[in-house]
């Protein structure tokens, strides 16, 4: 049922280095697509049905076929490595252990585009990850894998890895590039979209770390091998990220398309003694779940048709002794603080969710805040300017469709009626002892 | 601080990785933070002068990123994540009895000038929660005594190892140099992952030696 392919390795102590990925195979993949036609790489990405694995799901080889070619500009790639979603940790653990796959994946994504410069954008606050990439950078500079001439191939390619500086807001892909070009991190109108105008006005692909790390194995495997996992349009296989109140948190390497059920089954459930209440399907923007949906297929279509996203499949499991509305407040706070300025609706809008949030936890508003909250969602859904306003109001929104009941009884209980230290991993350590 | 010929030809090798100028802006400030410790007014102007932009231009950049610090932080900066999952799992109770144990509050740096404390949002590392970062560092899995044991240890002079990192837990200025892109040497150090990392992979394992 799991299918590890990215994570193969991670359990050999040197899997980071040159040679713990040469050990097995790594750069083969890469040699092989410079003996192919830039074309034909990125027909065979299409072919594969790779989808982005960053959160918004879109094809990967169609984005590549967006860049216009022959047109004598400067085209550039650019992976996007900020990851901050909150709940969302798969692709620091994956730089960490095995950094060289990316580097990989980029080599044959900037040969199949023609891009001669190629950045990773990686957030500021992980030193160790930044260790790893760049030594990875300077060990394949050194290999002849990046510089001039790569592989003997004639092809041209640096790399630089740029250091982001804390802002979630730089995770958005207009933003990232404002804030790559030396500006503040603000998110652009599109279009013009980044293959036309993206970094320095240029054509510009922006991949997630996941997606790009998928690409070796791709073209060593073929097409048919990547699309033999998954579901019908959610190709391939994913890794989900298990945390929050489960018997055993970490990362699961799975064909798109498993359940939570499954998940909790292979890693040992939810914490002892305890039920599941509400998750995440894919980070905080995307409207949480409850133990309705158990079953849902954990793919693009599976889990829009339940009324979510699949996000990052950051799975947070949240059981019976945490107060949603806590948890609700908490993350529209996050994006209060790590909204960027620019619109008004989301600057605005957020400051007031919060507002109504915190009395709402403290037993001080009234029912009505309940409406006041949904009318504010309605005014920022769909009128922000980037997805950080629209993420702000799903866990809102579908937190008052499945615990209204909840939120209610803040109000007549005048506060809030859990007790946090219940929720703590260290109450669960005493039960278990 | 002054900044010396070396660190000038330094800055100007970090602005050479780039094909403009004005993109090397924040490494530059990290940068500037491993000498001066934040974003003085000198490293303002320094920056301002090789990118030739107007300071405000650098400081306006400067006071996006809550990375940049315009004032001393600790030897040892401690962020304590209090996004929902950490916050839920035991990161509210780590702040607090932080706070109280250093007697400072958010933002705040102990007197000795070791410490300092903020709480920060959701670090990657959800399945180590409850997560806290020393200089950009991972500690995972912490609780509010060995987050206590953990600064009073930083104040003593003698840090433990991060949970996933280099053997030695670098100061603050050093670390904002690897921020900058300079290589310190210790990517070989410490685990390529932990346990939660390594889960779904070892029931992976497990099941096919079950079969075979």
């Amino acid at each position: 049922m799991l299918t590890p392919v990215l994570s193969a390795h991670w359990d050999e102590k040197d899997s980071f280095t040159m040679e713990g990925y040469q050990r097995h195979g790594g750069y083969d993949a890469a040699a092989k697509a410079l003996q192919m036609e830039p074309d034909a790489v990125i027909q065979l990405v299409k072919d594969s049905g790779l989808r982005g694995r960053g959160g918004a799901g879109f094809p990967t080889g169609m984005k590549w076929g967006f860049i216009p070619q022959g047109d004598n500009k400067d085209h550039y790639l650019v992976v996007n490595a900020d990851e901050s979603e909150p709940g969302t940790c798969k692709d620091m653990p994956l730089l960490l252990a095995n950094p060289h796959v990316l580097v990989e994946g980029m080599i044959i994504a900037s040969y199949a585009i023609r891009a001669k410069y190629a950045f990773i954008y990686v957030r500021g606050e992980v030193t160790h990850v930044v260790r790893r990439v760049q030594q990875a950078i300077e060990d394949a500079y050194r290999a002849g894998y990046l510089g001039k001439n790569i592989f003997g191939s004639g092809v041209d390619l640096e790399l630089v890895l740029h250091v982001g500086a804390g802002a979630y807001i730089c995770g958005e892909e207009t933003a990232l590039l404002d804030s790559l070009e030396g500006f503040r991190g603000q998110p652009r109108l599109r279009p013009p979209f980044p293959a036309i105008a993206g970094l320095y006005a240029r054509p510009t692909v922006v991949n997630n770390v996941e997606s790009i790390s998928s690409i070796p194995a791709i073209i060593t495997n073929g097409p048919e091998w990547f699309s033999s996992m998954g579901t019908e349009k959610s190709k391939g296989m994913t890794l989900y990220s298990l945390s929050g109140h489960v018997a055993h948190p970490g990362q699961f390497e799975a064909p798109l398309g498993i359940t939570l059920r499954e998940l909790l089954e292979l890693s040992g459930g939810i914490r002892a003694g305890h039920q599941l209440k509400f998750w995440t399907p894919g980070g905080s923007s995307t409207p949480i779940f409850t133990a309705e949906h158990w079953d849902t297929p954990l793919d693009y279509e599976g889990v829009a048709a339940a009324g979510s996203m699949l996000g990052t499949k950051a799975l947070q499991i949240f059981d019976e002794t945490t107060c949603v509305v806590r948890a609700v407040l908490r993350w529209s706070e996050f994006y209060k603080h790590e909204s960027c300025g620019k619109c008004t609706p989301c600057r605005e809008g957020t400051w007031w969710l919060v507002q109504i949030l915190r009395d709402l936890e403290n037993g001080q508003g009234t029912e009505a805040d309940l409406d006041k909250l949904l009318d504010i969602c309605d005014n920022i859904l769909g009128r922000a300017f980037c997805a950080l306003g629209d993420g702000a109001t799903s866990p809102i929104i579908s937190s008052i469709k499945y615990f209204r009941d909840e939120y209610i009884a803040h109000l007549t209980n005048g506060g809030c009626p859990f007790d946090p230290h219940a929720a703590t991993l260290f109450a669960s350590a005493k039960a278990g002892a | 601080m002054a900044f010396t010929q070396q660190d000038l030809s330094v800055m100007d090798s970090i602005i050479a990785r780039y094909p403009r100028p004005r993109s090397a802006i924040m490494p530059l400030l990290h940068y500037v933070q491993s000498r001066d410790g934040f974003v003085t007014h000198d490293g303002i102007e320094i920056i301002a002068k090789k990118l030739e932009l107007e300071m405000a231009e650098v400081s306006a950049v400067s006071t996006f990123y809550t990375q940049y610090k315009r004032k001393p932080v600790g030897e040892y900066h401690v962020g304590v994540c209090t996004n929902t999952l950490c916050a839920v799992m035991g990161g509210d109770a780590i702040f607090a009895g932080l706070k109280e144990h250093l007697g400072i509050e958010n933002d705040g740096v102990t007197s000795d000038g070791k410490v300092s404390l903020e709480h920060i949002e959701c670090n990657a590392a959800c399945d180590y929660a409850p997560v806290v970062m020393a200089n950009w560092e991972f500690y995972d899995n912490q609780s509010v005594q060995s987050a206590k044991d953990l600064v009073d240890a930083m104040r003593a002079g003698d840090p433990p190892a991060p949970t996933r990192g280099p053997n030695v837990l670098p100061t603050w200025k050093e670390n904002s140099a690897v921020l900058a892109g300079l290589n310190d040497g210790h990517a070989h150090e410490g685990v390529q992952a932990g346990e939660p990392s390594l889960l779904g992979l070892k029931i992976s394992k497990d099941q096919k030696g079950a079969q075979g």
